[in-house]
């Protein structure tokens, strides 16, 4: 039923695989309503891809990403989860089967975090054993400490932790498909950057097939593989990768929605060791030094901060890789070198330094 | 000097001069002796018929307003009929609904008469409680259990009802306060539970021991439930007191 990317291969999982999403011609219809708020929309995501909805409010965008574990129910057209109809499937039975998140967590307050985690292991019925080794498996998959996390209550959580806790209760049956509505919405600006590194970091080890709803652009580029941006009325402006919508924006109202600012986006999605860097000579200029693994973005930022003077660029052991001058990315940006620079892997090291091609730790 | 006493059974027969009924001759106000002397053939049924009547009202009327909460929950347009029936319920004096009750077919001067006026007396409170706290569940932990795959009868006892328990008990902690304090008054209809002996001091114009020793067992009874059901509360809801640390 679910084909291709392998999801985790560890664990006591109930679906192994990522699934393929599609939504056909989707339609959605409120009673009373005149105009429909979702009049026909297709997609398709490719199993253990990121697809992030995006647009303004009123684009449809939650109700959408609703439609599809049927909390909201279909008008018209069909979805297809791993190539059957999430039409064949009774309503429960279908949301056991995907991950859940949403933006105020939802978490139960009156059950401990180990409860909570085994709410869908429990709903499908698992062994108690079976049920426990999985969550443990999972606080240690979103880096949390099982004796001292495992027993408490949500309210004794920080914002951070309750959403790395909602993810982990989503993953708990190893469901072939996740829906994150907001999911890092509530949360402040440096711990979202954090979660969202998170994510990727972890999305890169369980490969699920997601969907990902926020108005935030930002955060559709830095976390989609691709991104659907919705315009009022629902309709879909334009289906592509961060990067393509970035270089090519379908209309006017992508342009604008993506902001003036693209092209600096568009050297958010690289990382110096995307580029060609100028050979140092001798032991290089010495002056400020920047990561390899920093986006071109922040180099960018860093170069202006100092003046414009050159910086040598250094790997995660302190080697010199090269020097990164004005003229250099001027350069890159002219060639379009980095139309194609936004290599998940590389998006997914956020804020760790790394040396390039190497496996996250993770 | 003259005493006068009423012909009432619990009323001490006064014999010879001994030093036993020294206190009910002189009219103090509060007999210690009367007590033992009485705890075991007055007080102490009094007080067990007390708690049977308070039980069975509370259970009777926990059982219907839950499940009248649980209608309304689902159905809105249960939730105005329930609540001015049980409003106009709640505001009959409660003398009134004893002598309103007493003459209809199968009532009388029975405990049934008793039960059915203290279990009216719970519904709105418990109604209400039980409504206000399923309502006040957070409409996001409801939107997760629900795409979680919890049937509605799963997110109802597995989330929403937990959740719902703090209202709850303190609904059950009111009314049952109420019915322990109303069923003294009851007594005028079934004549028993505390309420006896204090009507007996009542109707005599002299001596008090009964009045004082059965109003405040139905006191400390009052004050020992709602103990008990702030225990059972912290039992069953221990993530009410788990705050930040």
């Amino acid at each position: 039923m679910f084909s291709d990317h392998s999801a985790q291969e560890e664990g006591p999982s109930a679906f192994p695989q990522a699934a393929a999403l599609e939504l056909r011609n989707v339609r959605k219809q409120y009673p009373g309503q005149r105009e429909p708020a979702i009049p026909g929309l297709s997609l398709s995501v490719e199993a253990g891809e990121v697809c992030v909805l995006v647009g303004p409010s009123g684009s449809g965008k939650t109700t959408a990403m609703r439609l599809i574990n049927r909390m909201i129910p279909l008008s018209g057209g069909d979805i297809l989860l791993g190539g059957r109809s999430i039409l064949d499937h009774e309503p429960t039975e279908l949301r056991k089967q995907i991950g859940y998140v949403i933006q105020q967590t939802g978490l139960f307050p009156h059950l401990t975090v180990n409860e909570n985690i085994a709410t869908v292991p429990r709903l499908l019925g698992w062994e108690r054993r079976r049920t426990e080794d999985r969550v443990r498996e999972l606080l240690e998959l979103i880096g949390m400490d099982l004796d001292d996390i495992g027993p408490r209550y949500p309210a004794q959580l920080s914002g951070g932790q309750r959403q790395r806790v909602g993810v982990a209760r989503a993953l708990a049956a190893d469901p072939p498909l996740m829906l994150m509505d907001e999911p890092f919405g509530a949360v402040d600006p440096i711990n979202r950057a954090r979660l969202q590194d998170e994510f990727l970091r972890l999305q890169e080890r369980v490969r699920k097939t997601v969907v990902f709803v926020t108005h935030d652009i930002d955060e559709a580029i830095k976390m989609g593989d691709k991104i659907a941006i919705l315009r009022q009325g629902g309709t879909l402006a334009q289906f592509a990768s961060p990067a393509e919508i970035l270089i090519e924006p379908a209309d006017e109202f992508v342009a604008e929605f993506v902001g003036q600012d693209r092209a600096l986006k568009r050297l958010g999605l690289a990382t110096l060791a995307d580029i060609e860097l100028v050979t140092p000579n001798g032991t290089g200029p010495g002056t400020d030094r920047v990561a390899l693994s920093a986006t071109v973005r922040d180099a960018l930022s860093q170069l202006i901060a100092g003046g414009g003077a050159p910086l040598t660029v250094v790997d995660a052991d302190d080697h010199v890789a090269g020097i990164v001058t004005l003229e250099l990315l001027g350069r890159v940006l002219g060639d379009g070198a980095l139309a194609n620079g936004a290599d998940p892997q590389v998006r997914a090291a956020g804020a760790e330094p790394r040396p390039a091609g190497q496996e996250s730790p993770a | 000097m003259t005493v006068v006493f009423a012909a009432t059974p619990v009323i001490p027969n006064f014999g010879g001069g001994s030093s036993q009924f020294a206190c009910e001759r002189a009219n103090r106000l509060f007999c210690p002796n009367w007590v033992s002397r009485n705890w075991a053939t007055v007080l102490w049924p009094a007080l067990r018929q007390h708690v049977e009547l308070t039980l069975i009202a509370v259970a009777i009327g926990f059982v219907l307003s839950t499940a009248l909460a649980l209608t309304a929950y689902r159905r809105h347009w249960v939730e105005r009929p329930v609540l001015i029936i049980t409003a106009i319920l709640y505001t009959i004096p409660s003398l009134a609904l004893f002598e309103l009750l007493e003459p209809l077919p199968g009532f009388g001067l029975s405990r049934t008469t008793a039960e059915v006026a203290l279990v009216s007396y719970t519904l709105l409170i418990l109604f209400r409680n039980t409504l206000t706290g399923l309502r006040e569940v957070p409409a996001e932990v409801r939107d997760a259990a629900r795409g979680m795959g919890m049937s509605d009868r799963q997110s109802l006892l597995r989330v929403e009802l937990p959740l719902a328990l703090p209202a709850i008990i303190a609904g059950l902690r009111i009314a049952t306060v109420t019915v322990i304090s109303l069923a003294t008054v009851a007594s005028l209809i079934d004549n028993e539970g505390l309420g006896s002996p204090i009507l007996a001091a009542i109707s005599n114009e002299v001596f008090k021991t009964e009045l004082i020793v059965a109003g405040g067992m139905a006191v400390l009874l009052a004050l020992l439930a709602d103990g008990l059901l702030v225990l059972l509360q912290r039992r069953l809801t221990p993530w009410t007191r788990a705050r930040a640390v």
